[in-house]
């Protein structure tokens, strides 16, 4: 790592800060795509189905 | 022609009847009007200074505090799926709805206005300077809220989402307004700003009342 | 949306990839700047989120016209799936600007005419998510909010112009002309890889919401009509 200056905290807070929440994005985003799948997987093993169903997963 | 006359007066008949709402409106733009002084103190100069920011902001919370029954008296009972069967087009009920909403909630704020100047001691010429802003600038208030309005019809119980809405929107209103007033900002500057907050009214409402009908008939399916 | 499966991993390597060439060189591989010293570091990632807080508003208005003209079920689904990006996009630009604006100008908030506008984007947008959380399940809702949406998107060149206007009447001094033309290479560099990746990621994470949506719409569906053939067996 280079030598960051006199106002690194400032640059260290605000790329931390920026990945914080990028992950945060990233993280919940695939949070609620695991959770539909499995909510949609528990439907189908229970028998519930598209009519229009023929094999295989989602759109 | 007369059917928009008509609407006009059986929507100001039923606001003249069930007064309250205006009073309470007026009551609330005076309780502004009073805690601003109590919460910055005494200080004559300074109210002076401050008046034409706190009347725009006064006026502002008031009319976007009044908005949420623009329509939904008329949803709920069913008039609003009459009137689609006028033979007058949604858009100019609506102008017509904008008109009589104008007439009972900014018109009373400015007749008002000179009891606030009075207690945030401003002198006349600036007092006149801000009923004419307040005239010119209202409309667009009212057209804004008109829309959040619309869409707070369908909102069941969620009337308040409608100000928080429509707030940011109103921003050109409230930097112009006070531009309008104030009388630091240097020469030229007022006019232009008047001239802006009558465009903005003019726009708003000329357009606003296509996209009030548009989520009008949205609600009403 | 089937096709869409294909885009993901490509989207996902393309938008790491510029992560990974994009934060190489802005901290080993680029000069502190002349003017602003090593604070234009800050600027790397302050000016991909500020793009993108205006690029998404950019697309939610346009799959705005898509619902209300064509009534396209996917430009409700993507209006839903990008507003709550947009907002924090939004707040990363806020937040890093603030950051910014602290060594650069001694204060962590200047009421100046772009951070201004920023502010306000940001609440048009949480109002918005507002109304996605209290209109979605509504006959209408979607396009109820593709309205306010697009009534929004007319606002906000009049707000900028306001907000730039009363800006330069309360201080006629600007302090902010960082971004001139004379920028080297030497941060155009990492500035683009930056915003590439950002932009990327937006695209890869829409996608995925995108497919999100669809599913819980399917899943919604399934379950009101487990329970209404329960009832009728």
């Amino acid at each position: 790592m280079i030598e960051l200056g006199q106002h690194a905290q400032y640059i260290v807070g605000a790329w931390s800060g920026v990945t914080l929440v990028t992950l945060g994005l990233i993280l919940w985003t695939l949070r609620d795509a695991a959770n539909q799948k499995r909510r949609l997987e528990e439907l189908e093993s229970r028998g519930v189905r598209r009519r229009s169903a023929k094999t295989d997963s989602p759109s | 022609m007369s059917a928009f006359l008509a609407l006009v007066r059986r929507d100001l008949t039923l606001a003249m009847r069930s007064g309250g709402s205006t009073l309470t409106l007026i009551a609330f733009y005076l309780a502004v009007g009073t805690i601003m002084p109590i919460a910055i103190g005494p200080d004559k100069q300074l109210l002076a200074q401050l008046a034409p920011a706190l009347i725009w902001v006064g006026v502002l919370l008031s009319m976007l505090l009044g908005l949420d029954r623009l329509f939904l008296n008329d949803h709920e009972d069913g008039s609003l799926a009459l009137m689609r069967h006028a033979n007058l087009p949604l858009a100019a009920i609506c102008l017509g709805k904008l008109l009589v909403h104008w007439l009972v909630t900014a018109l009373p704020l400015i007749l008002m206005t000179p009891v606030m100047a009075m207690l945030f001691t401003m002198d006349g010429a600036a007092l006149w300077r801000t009923v004419l802003a307040l005239l010119a600038g209202t409309p667009a208030v009212v057209a804004l809220g008109g829309i959040g309005a619309a869409v707070a019809v369908s909102l069941r119980g969620g009337g308040f989402l409608a100000p928080i809405i429509i707030l940011p929107l109103t921003i050109p209103v409230l930097i112009f307004g006070v531009s309008a007033i104030a009388p630091a900002a240097g020469a030229g500057t007022s006019s232009a700003a008047f001239l802006f907050l009558v465009a903005i009214s003019l726009l708003a409402t000329a357009f606003s009342p296509f996209a009030i009908a548009l989520a009008l008939k949205l609600a009403e399916d | 949306m089937a096709w869409s499966r294909f885009f993901i991993w490509p989207l996902a390597a393309i938008s790491a990839l510029f992560f990974a060439l994009g934060v190489w060189f802005a901290f080993f591989n680029s000069p502190a700047d002349y003017q602003m010293g090593d604070t234009v570091r800050i600027m790397y990632v302050h000016v991909p989120n500020a793009w993108l807080s205006q690029m998404v508003y950019g697309l939610m208005a346009v799959s705005a016209v898509g619902s209300l003209v064509w009534r396209h079920p996917m430009a409700d689904v993507s209006m839903k799936a990008a507003a709550p990006q947009g907002a924090a996009f939004t707040a990363m630009a806020l937040f890093t600007g603030a950051l910014w604006g602290r060594p650069t100008w001694g204060t962590f908030w200047e009421w100046d005419g772009r951070m201004t506008s920023t502010l306000i984007l940001f609440l048009i947008y949480l109002g918005l998510i507002a109304l996605w959380r209290a209109l979605e399940h509504q006959a209408n809702g979607p396009r109820l909010i593709a309205i306010v949406t697009l009534v929004g998107a007319v606002n906000i060149p009049i707000i900028k112009f306001s907000v730039d206007w009363w800006n330069t009447l309360h201080q006629p001094a600007s302090v902010f002309r960082a971004d001139g033309p004379t920028m080297p290479g030497s941060i155009l560099m990492p500035l683009f890889l930056m915003m590439f990746a950002f932009t990327f990621l937006f695209a890869l994470l829409q996608t995925l919401r995108m497919r999100t949506e669809i599913e819980r719409r399917r899943v919604r569906s399934l379950e009101r009509r487990h329970v209404a053939e329960g009832a009728t067996a």
